[in-house]
C-alpha cells in the first residue's frame, strides 16, 4: 500500500473518532450544566480538553456557553465540523480503497453538519443534532467493521482510531480531575459525585464502570478504570493493546510496537497512590508524551521516507 | 414515443432515421421499440438512469466560479448504433492511422526522413508546442509512442466518417464509455435480447496487457501504476476508475521517487518498490521538474532520466503530442502514403492552414462560414464557429490569425450527424461525435465503438462535457436485427 494512502487512512480513523468524541463531550456537558446552573467554568474546561485555548482566545473574548459551543461545533480548529470535513477529504482522495458506502456515509455526515450545524448552537436543537452526529459516526465505524477486509488499509484506520481515542480519554480524565481536585474551586466539592459521573459519561463509561466497580463512584476508581482497564473500549490500556494488534498486522512494525509497549508500561504504573492534583497531572502528561511518540514513530515508519542505501537494499 | 414530429436539421445526416422518418436499414427493431414505448415509461427509465449515475458516483469535475464542482455525468438513454460492417472499415482506418502516426513520431525524433523528403516542412516541428527536443534519439519499445489514442470521428451530411482530430497526449473518456454500457444494460435490458451488440468491457484488461507489454523488465507481473495529477483534475474519476479496474496503484507524483540507480520507485508502507510502467495522465510539461516546468509539483524529479535510460516505460511516451497538433493533423494523409504506401481509409476533414498565404487569404475572406481552431487546445476551448460569432469576435479572429498564422487552422463547418435524443419529454435530433480508443503495444486493440458525445443544446455542435455536452451508449451491431 502507498504511504500516502496509508496516511490518509490513519487520519480518516483519527478524525471520525475525534468528531464522535467531541460530540459526546458537548452533549454530556450540556446536560450537566442543567444540574449545576451556578458552575460557570465548565465551558472553559471543554476548551482545555481540546488544547486549543490560544485559538479560542484569538477568536472570542468571553468564555460562555454560546462561544464555546460555536467553537466546538463549527469553527476551524478542533470542531466537529472541521473533523468531519477533514475525514471526508481523506476519504475522498482514497475512495478506491474504502467500501463505497463508507464514502457515502462520511459525505452524508458532512452534508448533515453543513445543513444543520446552526441548530446545534441553541440548547433546544442541540441534543437532536448531536445524537444524529453520534449515530452516524457509529454507523460508519460499524460499516467498516462489517464490510472492510482486515488488511493493511483497515488496520491503519483502526490504528488512528485507537490512538485518537486514547488521547481523548487522557484529556478528559486530566481536565475532569483537575476540576475536582482543585481545592480553590470549593463550590464543586458538594457535587463531587455528579462530576465524577460526568467524567464517566463523557467517555460513555458510566454503565460499564458500574458493572465493573461495585463501590460508590469515587475519584481513584474512576481514574483507574479510565486509564488502566483492559476491557473497556475507551480505557487507555485497552486502546493501546488494540493498537498493538493492528501493528502486528502491518509490515515494518518493529519501532511502533516498541513505542506502544513503552506507553503500556507507563500506564501500568500504580495510579491510586498518585492521586493528588499535581502528581496525577504529571502522570497524564507522561502518557500523552508517550502517545505523541507513538504517532511520530508511525509517521516515520510508514508515511515518510528518507532515501538511503538501506531502504534501497530491501527494495531490490 | 411519437416520432412523427422528429425533425432532422437541413443538410444533416441522421444516424437512425431517414428524412422520411423511416428507420435506417437494420435499425427497424430499435426504432419500433422507441415508437412503442409509452411516454411515462421513457421518463421513468430516464430517471432511473440518472439515479444509477448518482449512486454509482459517475462524475466529472468542472472548474466554475472559482471552485471545482463534481457534476453527475450527463447521459442520454437512447443508444447510437453503427453496423459492424461499417465499423470494421473504420477500425482498419484507425489502425492504419495509428501505425503511420507512431512511425512519424519515431522518424521525427530520429532520422527526420519525412522532412528530408520534403513531405512535411521543417518549420512545422520547430513551431509545434508539443515537439520535445529532449526526446531526440529515443526508440521506445515496439517504436510505439502513442499507446493510448482517442481519435474524434464525425459524420458529415453525406454519411462519410471523417477524422476530426487525434488525441495522443492524455485522451480521456473511456471510463464513461464503459459506464454508459453498464447503465444501458440496467435501463434497457430487453434491447440487449433483441440485438447482438459487441461488448466493450474488456477495455481495462486490454489496457493492462498493453501497458504490461512495454515493461522494461520481462516480468510476469510488472508493476504498472496510473499517475494522476490528483483529485482536482477534471478526469480524476477516470484515473481512479481505470486504476481500480486494472488492479494498479493510483499514484501521485509525490508517491514516486527516482533513486541513485535511475530507477523509479513508489513509496509504500513496506518500503520502496520498483515501478516498471507508468500510465501517466499528466501532461509532458509537468512530468519532470528537472527537465520541464521547474515549478511542477505534480511530476517526479528525474523521471525523464529514468525513461531515457530505459528503466521505466511511460505511456504515452513524452513528445508523442507532437502528432496531436492541429496543423500536423493536416499532414496525416500524406504520412500514411509516405510511410505505408497506402491510401488513407479514413479521410481528414478538409483543412486550411493559415500559415500558407493562399489558404490564409481564403480563410480571411470566408471566415463567417468556417470553424477556426487554435492548433494546440483541447476541450473545445478557443474555438471560433463562423456563422455564430459576433462581428466584433470575427474582427478579433482576423487580427489573431494575421498575428500568428501558425497557431490556427480553419475547416468548413461539418454539420455533425444527429441521433434521436430524449430531451424534456420529447425525442429530438441532437448532434453527435464519436471517440474510439486505440491501444498500441505488442499488439493493437480498438474499442468496439467508443464514447459518443452529444450536444444536448438544440442546434449546438459543441459536444464537450465541460460545455453542455452529454453522452450516449454506442452500439456496434453484429447482425442487422432479429427476424
Amino acid at each position: 500500500m502507498l504511504s500516502r494512502v496509508a496516511e490518509k487512512m490513519y487520519w480518516f480513523g483519527r478524525y471520525v473518532e475525534r468528531a464522535e468524541n467531541t460530540a459526546r463531550i458537548i452533549n454530556v456537558n450540556t446536560n450537566l450544566i442543567m444540574d449545576l446552573p451556578r458552575v460557570k467554568h465548565i465551558w472553559s474546561s471543554l476548551i482545555e480538553i481540546t488544547g486549543c485555548e490560544q485559538e479560542f482566545q484569538n477568536r472570542f473574548t468571553v468564555v460562555d456557553e454560546r462561544n464555546v459551543i460555536k467553537f466546538l461545533l463549527l469553527d476551524d480548529f478542533h470542531s466537529i465540523k472541521s473533523a468531519v470535513s477533514n475525514a471526508r477529504e481523506n476519504a475522498r482522495t482514497s475512495r478506491e480503497i474504502m467500501p463505497t458506502e463508507a464514502w457515502e456515509g462520511i459525505n452524508e455526515l458532512h452534508l448533515y453538519i453543513k445543513n444543520n450545524g446552526e441548530q446545534g448552537l441553541k440548547r433546544t436543537g442541540r441534543h437532536e443534532f448531536l445524537s444524529e452526529v453520534l449515530s452516524q459516526c457509529h454507523q460508519l465505524t460499524g460499516l467498516l467493521a462489517g464490510s472492510m477486509s482486515d488488511d493493511v488499509a483497515y488496520n491503519f484506520i483502526k490504528l488512528g482510531r485507537h490512538l485518537e481515542r486514547a488521547d481523548m480519554t487522557t484529556r478528559i480524565t486530566d481536565v475532569g480531575c483537575l476540576n475536582l481536585l482543585d481545592t480553590t474551586r470549593i463550590e464543586l466539592q458538594d457535587y463531587d459525585n455528579i462530576l465524577w459521573m460526568n467524567v464517566l459519561r463523557s467517555l460513555n463509561a458510566y454503565q460499564m464502570y458500574r458493572q465493573n466497580v461495585q463501590d460508590r463512584v469515587n475519584g481513584e476508581d474512576v481514574v483507574d478504570f479510565l486509564l488502566k482497564n483492559r476491557k473497556f473500549p475507551r480505557a487507555v490500556a485497552h486502546c493501546l493493546s488494540e493498537a498493538q494488534v493492528c501493528c502486528d498486522a502491518l509490515p515494518n512494525e518493529d519501532q511502533t510496537l516498541r513505542s506502544i509497549t513503552h506507553a503500556i508500561r507507563t500506564v501500568d504504573t500504580d495510579v491510586i497512590r498518585l492521586l493528588t492534583e499535581h502528581k496525577l497531572h504529571n502522570f497524564i502528561d507522561d502518557i500523552q508524551l508517550d502517545l505523541a511518540d507513538i504517532h511520530n514513530t508511525i509517521a516515520a515508519s510508514w508515511f515518510s521516507y528518507k532515501i538511503n542505501e538501506d531502504v534501497l537494499d530491501t527494495a531490490n | 414515443m411519437d416520432l412523427k414530429n422528429y425533425k432532422i436539421p437541413p443538410r444533416v445526416f441522421d444516424e437512425m432515421l431517414t428524412d422520411k422518418n423511416r428507420a435506417r436499414p437494420g435499425l427497424t427493431a430499435l426504432v419500433n421499440y422507441l415508437r412503442k414505448m409509452k411516454d411515462a415509461d421513457m421518463t421513468e427509465r430516464s430517471r432511473k438512469a440518472e439515479m444509477a449515475i448518482r449512486t454509482m458516483g459517475i462524475t466529472f469535475t468542472v472548474y466554475s466560479e472559482g471552485e471545482n464542482i463534481d457534476r453527475e455525468w450527463p447521459f442520454d438513454i437512447i443508444p447510437r448504433a453503427i453496423h459492424e460492417s461499417e465499423w470494421r472499415t473504420i477500425e482498419k482506418g484507425l489502425r492504419q492511422r495509428l501505425t503511420a502516426l507512431n512511425l512519424f513520431i519515431t522518424d521525427i525524433y530520429n532520422d527526420e526522413k519525412i522532412i528530408k523528403d520534403k513531405v512535411v516542412p521543417r518549420d512545422l516541428l520547430r513551431s509545434s508546442k508539443d515537439f520535445r527536443p529532449e526526446c531526440r534519439g529515443m526508440n521506445p519499445l515496439f517504436n510505439t509512442w502513442a499507446h493510448v489514442c482517442g481519435s474524434d470521428l464525425v459524420r458529415g451530411s453525406d454519411g462519410t466518417m471523417y477524422v476530426l482530430e487525434d488525441n495522443l497526449r492524455v485522451p480521456s473518456g473511456v471510463s464513461y464509455m464503459l459506464e454508459n454500457r453498464n447503465i444501458s444494460k440496467q435501463i434497457l435490458p430487453e434491447l440487449f435480447e433483441r440485438h447482438d451488440i459487441l461488448p466493450v468491457d474488456d477495455y481495462p484488461t486490454q489496457l493492462f496487457d498493453t501497458l504490461s507489454s512495454i515493461s522494461p523488465r520481462p516480468l510476469d507481473y510488472p508493476e504498472v501504476v496510473v499517475l494522476t495529477p490528483g483529485i482536482y483534475n477534471s478526469a480524476y474519476f477516470e484515473h481512479s476508475y481505470l486504476a481500480q479496474r486494472m488492479g494498479a496503484e493510483l499514484v501521485e507524483g509525490s508517491d514516486l521517487v527516482v533513486a541513485e540507480d535511475d530507477c523509479v520507485y513508489m513509496k509504500t508502507v513496506e518500503g520502496l518498490s520498483r515501478v516498471d510502467v507508468i500510465y501517466r495522465r499528466i501532461d509532458d510539461l509537468f512530468l519532470d521538474p528537472e527537465v520541464f516546468n521547474k515549478d511542477s509539483t505534480l511530476g517526479v524529479p528525474g523521471l525523464m532520466r529514468a525513461w531515457k535510460k530505459g528503466n521505466v516505460a511511460l505511456a504515452n511516451a513524452p513528445g508523442a503530442g507532437v502528432a496531436d497538433d492541429k496543423v500536423v493533423y493536416t499532414y496525416v494523409p500524406d504520412m500514411i502514403r509516405y510511410y505505408l504506401n497506402e491510401d488513407p481509409i479514413l479521410p481528414n476533414v478538409p483543412s486550411y492552414m493559415c500559415s500558407e498565404p493562399l489558404h490564409q487569404k481564403h480563410v480571411l475572406q470566408n471566415l463567417e462560414s468556417l470553424v477556426v481552431k487554435p492548433a494546440n487546445e483541447s476541450g473545445g476551448y478557443g474555438m471560433y464557429i463562423g456563422p455564430r460569432e459576433s462581428k466584433r469576435r470575427t474582427a478579433e479572429m482576423k487580427r489573431l490569425i494575421k498575428a500568428n498564422p501558425r497557431n490556427y487552422i480553419a475547416q468548413p463547418i461539418i454539420d455533425l450527424s444527429t441521433v434521436p435524443t430524449y430531451c424534456d419529454g420529447a425525442i429530438e435530433a441532437r448532434h453527435v461525435d464519436l471517440r474510439p480508443f486505440i491501444l498500441s503495444g505488442s499488439k493493437s486493440y480498438i474499442t468496439a465503438g467508443g464514447l459518443t458525445r452529444v450536444a444536448l443544446v438544440r442546434g449546438s455542435l459543441v459536444v464537450n462535457s465541460s460545455q453542455g455536452g452529454g453522452s450516449k451508449d454506442t452500439w456496434i451491431l453484429a447482425t442487422p436485427e432479429q427476424k
